[in-house]
C-alpha cells in the first residue's frame, strides 16, 4: 500500500486567507458601529442636559434650585424650586408602586408557581395587552372614570389628583412587573423546588420561602423597571394630577411632576433660550439623576444577591 | 468479568415497612412502571438498579409522590406503609404528609439559597418549629448524623453554596433527616461527585442504616453491592429479580440479572 504523501499539496495552502480576513473585520466594524451608536447617543443627550442646565444655574444658584418650595418660572415673581415637582412625582410613583409592586408579585407567583399550563398560556397575553395600551387611553381612564369613582368614596377629592393619576399608573404598571419577576420566578431550576417539596413543603412555602429568595436579583430588576417607569410616567399624570406645581405630600391633591412640567414647557410659546425655557433642561437632568440612583441601586442589589444554584 | 463483594457484617432485618402491590405508573399515555411487586425492609438499605430508563427513578419517585407535582401522572396499585398500614397512593391520603415522613435527596446537590443553618432548619421552620433552641440541637444533630457538623460548626451562617460538592450533597442529606423522616429517598446521590465524596457518601449511607429504612438508586453496581442489604433489578419499568443483595450479586436466579451485574449488558 503506498504511503499518502503530505507535501503533496500545493504551496501556501496554509497562508492566511486575506478575503475571509477583510469580511470578519468588515462585520466587526459593523457590529461596533451598531453598539457604540447607541453609548453614544446616551452620551449625547447627557453632555445636552448638563450643558443646557450650566446656562440656567447661571441664573439660578444651585442651592435656591435644591431649597426653595415654590416652582413659579414663568411668573413675574418667579422661584425655581425644584422640590414641588420633586414632590409631585414621588407621591405619585408612591401610588403607584403601592399598587403595582404587590399585586405584579402576587400575580408573578400565581402563574408562576400555582397556574396550570393552560391557564398561564392564556392569561399572559391579556396581561401583555395591557401593558400595550397607550398611556394617554390610561390618563383619561383615570380623569373620567377612576376619579368620579374615587369621589363617591371621597367626596372631597378634586378634579385631578396625584391619587387618580397614581392609581392607573400602578395598574399601567402591573404587566411590567409581574412578566420580569415571573420570568425570574420561572428561570429557578425544579431541582430547587423538587428539594422543598421533597421535605414537605407546600406549594406557597415553596414559592416564598425558596423561589423567590433564589430570584431575588431578578425581582429586584424588576422592581427597579417599575420604579423608574412610574418616576418618568409622562402622560397620565399630565392629564389626571393637573399641572400646578404644589409642594404637597397629600395625594389627595393636584399637583404637577417633572414629566408634565417639561411637557408643559415644551409645548409652550417660551423663547428659546430664555431662563424660562432653559428650566427644562434643569428638570431633565434631574430626573435623569433620579432613574439614574434607581439604575445603579438596582446593580447594586443585583450584585449583592448574585443567582447560584 | 467480576463478582463484587457483597456488604456484610450487619443483620438483616425482616422488619416490614412498606409494601409494593402490583404498581403501574403511567406519564400521560405512558406507562413507566409495570405490575411492581416489592418489599422494603426497616432499617434496611434497598438498592434499586438497572440500565438507564428502565424505571428506577420513576419508581423511587413513587415513594413520596413526587409525580403529583406534574399533571396527566397517574398511579395504580398500592404502596402499603407501615405502621399504619395504609395506602399512600391513595387519593386520600395527602401528599405532603406523605412526604414529611418520606424525605429525599437528589442526584445534583440542590441547597436552598440561605444559610447552611437555615437550610438544615428548613423542614422543621415549615413545620411551625419557632424556638431557637429546638432549631439549634436538631440542626446540630442532623448535622453530626450527616458527618458535616465539624466542618461547618463554626460558619452555621455561611450561604450553602460555598460548599464544596459533597458538602453540599451530606447538607442536603443533613436537610432531609432534620425532621426525623422513617424512609430516606436517594436519587443516583453521588452521580454528580468526584470519588471521594462519592466515598464519604457511601460511608454516610452505611452509618445511617441503622437509624432510617434507605432506598437508593444507583447507576453504579459496585455501590449496590458496598452499600446495600436488598437489591432489586429493573429492566423496561419491570422489576426482574428482588432479593438480598449478596443473593443478587452471587447467584441470581434470572439470566437478565445476572447479565446486567456482570456488565454484559447496560
Amino acid at each position: 500500500m503506498p504511503i499518502p504523501n503530505n507535501t503533496d499539496h500545493s504551496p501556501g495552502s496554509l497562508r492566511r486567507s486575506y478575503k475571509r480576513y477583510l469580511k470578519e473585520r468588515v462585520i466587526e466594524l459593523l457590529l461596533f458601529l451598531a453598539a457604540f451608536l447607541s453609548v453614544f447617543i446616551t452620551f449625547a443627550i447627557i453632555y445636552l442636559l448638563i450643558s443646557e442646565s450650566l446656562v440656567f444655574f447661571e441664573h439660578v444658584s444651585v442651592w435656591d434650585f435644591l431649597t426653595d418650595t415654590q416652582w413659579t418660572p414663568l411668573f413675574d415673581d418667579a422661584h425655581y424650586g425644584i422640590l414641588p415637582l420633586v414632590s409631585g412625582t414621588a407621591i405619585s410613583s408612591l401610588v403607584a408602586l403601592v399598587i403595582a409592586l404587590p399585586f405584579g408579585t402576587i400575580i408573578a407567583i400565581y402563574l408562576s408557581e400555582f397556574a396550570p399550563f393552560t391557564v398561564r398560556e392564556i392569561a399572559k397575553p391579556f396581561l401583555e395587552l395591557l401593558g400595550g395600551i397607550p398611556t394617554v387611553v390610561y390618563g383619561y381612564f383615570a380623569l373620567l372614570f377612576v376619579t368620579p369613582l374615587l369621589q363617591t368614596i371621597l367626596p372631597d377629592l378634586p378634579g385631578f389628583s396625584l391619587l387618580s393619576a397614581g392609581l392607573v399608573m400602578g395598574i399601567m404598571i402591573i404587566p411590567y412587573v409581574s412578566s420580569m419577576t415571573e420570568d425570574a420566578m420561572r428561570s429557578v431550576p425544579m431541582h430547587l423546588r423538587e428539594g422543598s417539596y421533597a421535605i414537605g413543603a407546600t406549594r406557597f412555602q415553596t414559592a416564598i420561602k425558596v423561589v423567590m429568595p433564589a430570584s431575588l436579583s431578578g425581582i429586584a430588576a424588576a422592581y427597579i423597571l417599575g420604579i423608574s417607569r412610574a418616576v418618568g410616567e409622562t402622560m397620565v399624570v399630565a392629564i389626571a394630577a393637573g399641572m400646578q406645581p404644589n409642594l404637597v405630600w397629600n395625594p389627595m391633591e393636584p399637583a404637577a411632576t417633572i414629566t408634565t412640567y417639561i411637557v408643559q414647557v415644551s409645548l409652550g410659546d417660551l423663547p428659546h433660550g430664555s431662563v424660562g425655557y432653559q428650566t427644562i433642561f434643569a428638570a431633565g437632568l434631574t430626573l435623569l439623576l433620579l432613574t439614574l440612583v434607581f439604575n445603579i441601586l438596582g446593580h447594586l442589589l443585583r450584585k449583592r444577591y448574585r443567582e447560584v444554584y | 468479568m467480576q463478582i463484587f463483594k457483597p456488604a456484610s457484617g450487619h443483620t438483616h432485618s425482616t422488619v416490614q415497612k412498606s409494601v409494593v402491590n402490583k404498581l403501574n405508573f403511567y406519564y400521560g399515555g405512558y406507562q413507566a412502571l409495570k405490575n411492581i411487586d416489592m418489599m422494603v425492609y426497616e432499617k434496611q438499605v434497598t438498592a434499586l438498579i438497572g440500565p438507564s430508563g428502565c424505571g428506577k427513578s420513576t419508581f423511587l419517585r413513587c415513594f413520596n409522590r413526587m409525580h403529583d407535582l406534574y399533571p396527566r401522572n397517574h398511579y395504580e396499585g398500592e404502596i402499603i406503609l407501615h405502621p399504619d398500614n395504609a395506602n399512600i397512593l391513595s387519593p386520600e391520603v395527602d401528599p405532603i404528609e406523605v412526604r414529611m415522613r418520606i424525605s429525599m435527596v437528589f442526584q445534583k446537590p440542590n441547597p436552598f439559597p440561605k444559610s447552611i443553618f437555615e437550610n438544615v432548619a428548613y423542614g422543621l421552620r415549615i413545620r411551625g418549629v419557632k424556638r431557637r433552641s429546638i432549631l439549634e440541637e436538631r440542626v446540630e444533630n442532623a448535622l453530626r448524623n450527616a458527618a458535616l457538623w465539624e466542618e461547618v460548626k463554626d460558619r452555621l451562617g455561611d450561604l450553602a453554596f460555598n460548599l464544596s460538592g459533597g458538602q453540599q450533597q451530606r447538607l442536603c442529606i443533613a436537610r432531609a433527616l432534620a425532621t426525623d423522616p422513617e424512609i430516606l429517598l436517594f436519587d443516583e446521590p453521588t452521580s454528580a461527585l468526584d470519588p471521594i465524596a462519592t466515598a464519604s457518601i457511601e460511608e454516610l449511607i452505611s452509618d445511617l442504616r441503622n437509624k432510617v429504612t434507605i432506598l437508593i438508586v444507583t447507576h453504579n453496581m459496585q455501590q449496590a453491592a458496598r452499600v446495600s442489604d436488598y437489591t432489586a433489578y429493573m429492566y423496561m419499568g419491570e422489576l426482574i429479580e428482588f432479593g438480598a443483595t449478596d443473593t443478587i450479586f452471587i447467584k441470581p436466579k434470572n439470566k437478565q440479572t445476572e447479565d446486567y451485574i456482570t456488565g454484559r449488558f447496560g
